[in-house]
């Protein structure tokens, strides 16, 4: 007995038959659902032969266009899985009064709000981010790829590799009850033994891996693959402040990595970096996770700050106001972005001096923001506005961003922190940062670059809807928060005394199902969409009557983007370029050098979620085994000198020719 | 704002979104809500605290808002008013396509910000020095200095796994999850936490500050209106965090005294045993007081040497300081006996032990008891704690004793 458990011990770690959480049934009718999706999604792949399409056109492919639109495809399915916590969080804080207990154990809710941070920022805000810069990236600049078109694929598939290993943790053992930072010592091993740090700890690892080759990647591929002409002061906005957040990416993401092995090391062989015993000190994890966490806000608005300036400037058909300040303004908050970390932990009890320094670099931040608001504002002003769905989301932005710069400012302040620091109200600030900023960005950004991609618009009823329940449900559920905050009611509660609270754990709740409504509207346009694309087909290539580059080429381009490389005289390329009766070249036609797709990513990616996977459980010979094997991939994978082609001459001459067809029947 | 909002959002939704069982008793509570909002008071207690610290903090809060809406607001109006003027169908409109650059709005929108950023900065340096949870009070309220012979009352706080220990050293007593103190007197709290890290925070009061373990934090405070308050820790620690909170009331002197006659009337002690049995993780704890208390206790679980064969770490950083005992501190460890935690020693670790005390078991923290944790020499206080703004009343304390010396030292030795 004893030999065949220790045996058993061997080869499945503390992997056992316990780890299926069967005996919840939250979980059991989720993991149906989950399944019954599953075999529905993978049972119509296989009936219509997708498999092969699939893999050669798509999962092995180093194209940056399609790349990106699996990052988006990534970002919209965590979003359903962390938004169904969300929902649940909602549901226990709206429920659980006096003498209810809510309908989650402390167990399970402790997981929910944790998954829901890491999910939200590592799986979904980031890949969405991401997503938008690999695709509209190269097209700005007139590039054909990125630099490094394998590590853009193998990026991705880490990534992904990360969210497998963070889903996983939902049917196999458990997720982390930590909070989303995860502070030691209550995530060190002597009160978090279970898996569930372990699977946070390696999902962020492996997820990390690609962000910050993503990011080396798309800094080599603005610095180096511009279009002739382009200087740095004729890039687009948007590509400005995807290099500066890669930039960001670059600097920070190793810190996190940096950190997070130091924590390993403490739970995996007893070292006490961040321990009470011997001298460690929890405090030095939060210093440097914020270190990493503050750029890490930077990373996912810089991004939409760009989208915002692309389109006020094409929807309100003007050149975008104060370009240079816009582009010193996202310089600017580049660097100050470093200088804030601790404005996190004011509360820690740092002298009187460091937490007013770091107060006020923290308010710094505020003036090239306001800069960057006040541009867009001039932007609008002597305009001609078209409230198409990416307008509509920008507007929304402005008006509902400043409340959340607004509500910033005030925790700047470290005394007024102290009585608002980890309440209801800092929940509410940041939600209104990321979802007033990033997420209408995001969907911003969506309804712009959608035409460019599929070649056809997003459907307009079904959009509008969305918007009106995202921001209409945003304003439901956050807004109850703030004021809850000045009630002094705090974060991460599972249950409540004060029956007079209810009323706005209720409303937040109603707003959490109108957000609800918005996503779901969002897939039903999509859905809609794609149904009637012939009536919203797009043949020009230029919908909106763009200003950059990425609306000179074809909806959607084609693989090589553009068969002669732009010249750009002037910021504002394609807007230069029909001003000035541009007129595509018709002949001349050659052979495109192109990168091979292979499926090296995936299969690497693979590898590192079952040594993650076997980490986690202690399942050494698997994770020797796999560490082995990945190096050895990896290496093996640099002997395949396979890894270009000639994109043949006659398929650009049919390409090009097929869209002159098709710009001439137009005109 | 909370206040302002609350009438508008309280009374129409509820008949949107409640169902009807639910109804009866939300109208109820919808009712004394609009109730209390018109009173203006209702418990956005942030807004309108009881003790002078807190109010400091909310006038701040309202005063750095009414500076940011200087500008949120107008930005928020052209906003809307540009929107619309500048729609695509209103040909009346001027149309400047080209229109991108203007010196003056640009010095106009970057030097805006920047002076009400210097008007903010100016006051969050002030406030911050000021309202610095290690400095001494100065004010009990507005108009009131505090009186020339007053001496705090010193609570020392810790947080448990999941309830607070509050010892009163000048009492000889301590409580679970209550705490009392008497109007109008300074508080002076030394703050730590027994496993993992908490906030401690009366909103009534003052604002928060982190509990960590082997680390002392401090806040000082007054209460000014006598009542019964909510504190709570702010910081998720674990399964039993939602129950970790406790009542605070403010007294009179009188009602202080017969609160403190009545712990001390309870009959049990709190010696290091007892506390070790307290420390065990359990949720939603009751109140309990206890008559007397170990005076070493607090210092020692700072330095988390309860049990007494630990060694402490002021004894650690001492000996280190003077270069360790080398090969032979190996020699010097115990496995563990009793253990609080969920796990002890990681996979790969070695054997889960800590550092014996070299002391007497009559002297077990290797120092006298009331000491301040002067195993580290304190350099140079001044130049690290920065000289800030001075109140004219403020007059700095003794360098040895004073709460900069003290808490200087303890850095030294807790990292």
């Amino acid at each position: 007995m004893f030999a065949q458990s220790s045996f058993l011990k061997l080869v499945f770690g503390r992997l056992t038959f316990d780890a299926f959480p069967i005996h919840e049934p939250i979980l059991v009718v989720t993991f149906l659902g989950v399944a019954t999706g599953g075999i529905a999604v993978v049972g119509a792949i296989t009936y219509f032969k997708l498999w092969g399409y699939l893999w050669r056109e798509w999962f092995t492919s180093v194209d940056h266009k399609r790349i990106g639109v699996m990052y988006m495809v990534l970002g919209i399915v965590m979003l359903l899985r962390g938004f169904a916590d969300a929902l649940m969080m909602r549901m226990q804080q709206a429920m659980s009064f006096g003498d209810s207990q809510g309908f989650l154990p402390a167990h399970h809710y402790d997981q929910i709000f944790t998954a829901h941070g890491v999910i939200m920022i590592f799986f979904v805000a980031m890949p969405l981010v991401t997503g938008l810069m690999n695709f509209v990236v190269p097209l700005q600049i007139g590039a054909r790829d990125v630099s490094f078109p394998f590590l853009n694929n193998f990026s991705f598939w880490m990534t992904v590799g990360g969210g497998v290993l963070v889903m996983m943790s939902l049917f196999v053992g458990e997720f982390a009850r930590t909070g989303w930072l995860a502070y030691p010592p209550l995530s060190g091993i002597a009160y978090s033994p279970d898996v569930g740090m372990d699977y946070y700890i390696w999902g962020l690892q492996v997820a990390g891996v690609g962000t910050t080759l993503s990011g080396i990647n798309l800094i080599a591929t603005i610095v180096k693959l511009r279009a002739p002409g382009m200087l740095m002061m004729r890039m687009p906005v948007f590509t400005w402040t995807a290099l500066c957040t890669n930039i960001l990416i670059v600097a920070s993401f190793p810190v996190l990595t940096a950190v997070l092995v130091l924590l390993s090391l403490d739970r995996y062989v007893g070292t006490d970096f961040f321990t009470n015993d011997f001298g460690g000190n929890p405090m030095m994890y939060v210093n440097l996770i914020w270190i990493w966490g503050h750029p890490e806000v930077y990373i996912l608005v810089l991004p939409v700050f760009g989208i915002y300036s692309e389109v006020a400037a094409t929807f309100s058909g003007k050149s975008l106001f104060g370009y240079t300040s816009m582009v010193y303004a996202t310089v600017c908050i580049t660097i100050l972005s470093y200088l804030v970390w601790l404005h996190h932990f004011f509360t820690m009890g740092s002298g009187a001096s460091v937490n007013s320094f770091f107060g006020i670099t923290t308010m710094i931040i505020s003036i090239p923001t306001g800069a960057k608001i006040f541009n867009w504002l001039f932007t609008m002003y002597r305009g001609r506005i078209r409230f198409e769905l990416p307008m509509m989301w920008t507007v929304a932005f402005m008006l509902t961003f400043v409340i959340g710069g607004m509500t910033g400012v005030m925790l700047a302040v470290p005394p007024a922190d102290f009585v608002l620091h980890n309440s209801l109200f800092l929940v509410a600030h940041f939600h209104n940062v990321i979802i007033g900023g990033v997420v209408f960005g995001v969907f911003a950004g969506i309804s712009y670059w959608f035409p460019k991609a599929f070649g056809f618009k997003l459907d307009r009823f079904w959009g509008l809807m969305s918007f009106w329940f995202w921001v209409v449900g945003f304003y439901f559920a956050f807004m109850p928060l703030y004021v809850l905050g000045f009630m002094g009611v705090t974060r991460r509660l599972r249950h409540f005394d004060d029956p007079s609270l209810q009323i706005w754990t209720f409303i937040a709740a109603f707003g959490a199902v109108l957000i609800f409504l918005g996503i779901l509207s969002f897939l039903v346009q999509i859905f809609v969409s794609i149904r009637n694309r012939e009536a919203l087909r797009d043949l020009t290539g230029d919908p909106w009557n763009g200003r950059t580059l990425e609306w000179s080429t074809s909806s959607p381009p084609p693989a090589y983007n553009f068969a002669f490389t732009p010249l750009v005289h002037d910021l504002d390329a394609w807007w230069d370029m029909k001003k000035h009766g541009y007129r595509r070249p018709l002949e001349g036609f050659k052979p495109i050098h192109m990168p091979r797709n292979t499926g090296a990513g995936v299969i690497l990616s693979a590898i590192a979620v079952v040594f993650g996977f076997a980490m986690v459980w202690y399942i050494w010979w698997l994770a020797a085994l796999s560490f082995v094997v990945l190096v050895l991939t990896a290496i093996i994978h640099t002997f395949n000198y396979d890894r270009d082609f000639y994109f043949p001459k006659e398929d650009v001459v049919q390409a090009e020719g097929e869209r002159t067809r098709l710009l001439a029947a137009q005109a | 704002m909370g206040r302002g909002t609350r009438q508008g959002y309280c009374n129409p939704l509820e008949y949107e979104i409640v169902g009807r069982p639910a109804l009866k008793r939300l109208r109820t509570i919808a009712l004394l809500l609009s109730a209390c909002g018109l009173l203006g008071g209702c418990n956005a207690v942030v807004l309108s605290p009881s003790g002078y610290v807190a109010l400091q903090q909310r006038d701040l809060l309202v005063e750095a808002t009414i500076l940011m809406l200087l500008i949120i607001v107008p930005v928020m109006v052209t906003t809307v008013v540009f929107a619309w003027r500048y729609r695509q169908s209103n040909s009346a409109a001027v149309y400047e396509p080209d229109w991108n650059h203007s010196t003056y709005l640009e010095l106009m929108i970057w030097s805006l910000p920047l002076l009400i950023i210097i008007c903010l900065g100016a006051i969050t340096w002030a406030s911050t020095h000021l309202l610095d949870p290690y400095r001494p009070l100065s004010q009990i309220s507005a108009d009131q200095p505090v009186p020339e012979d007053t001496r705090p009352l010193r609570v020392d706080v810790v947080a448990l796994d999941w309830k607070w220990l509050f010892i009163y050293p000048d009492y000889g007593i301590a409580t679970v999850n209550d705490l009392a103190a008497p109007i109008n007197q300074p508080i002076e709290f030394r703050i730590t936490s027994s496993s993992v890290m908490n906030s401690f925070y009366i909103p009534a009061l003052a604002g928060q500050i982190y509990a960590m373990p082997a680390m002392q934090t401090q806040l000082r405070a007054v209460i000014n209106r006598p009542g019964v308050y909510e504190g709570f820790s702010a910081n998720y620690s674990g399964a039993g965090f939602s129950g970790m909170h406790f009542t605070f009331r403010g007294v009179s002197d009188d009602d202080f005294k017969s609160w403190v006659a009545e712990a001390k009337a309870q009959g049990t002690g709190l010696d290091r045993a007892a506390y070790l049995t307290l420390e065990r993780p359990s949720e939603d704890e009751p109140v309990h007081r206890y008559s007397s208390v170990d005076p070493t206790l607090f210092k020692a679980i700072v330095e988390l040497c309860v049990e007494p064969s630990k060694m402490c770490m002021s004894e650690m950083s001492a000996i280190d300081a003077k270069g360790g005992l080398g090969i032979t501190g190996s020699a010097n460890l115990m496995p563990f006996e009793y253990d609080k935690y969920a796990r002890r020693g990681a996979v790969f670790g070695v054997e889960p032990s800590y550092v014996a005390s070299l002391c007497t078991p009559d002297e077990p923290t290797g120092s006298k008891p009331d000491a301040p944790f002067s195993a580290v020499p304190d350099p140079a206080p001044a130049r690290l704690v920065g000289a800030g703004l001075r109140l004219p009343s403020f007059t700095p304390l003794p360098p040895t004793s004073g709460p900069s010396a003290l808490r200087i030292a303890f850095r030294r030795s807790g990292s």
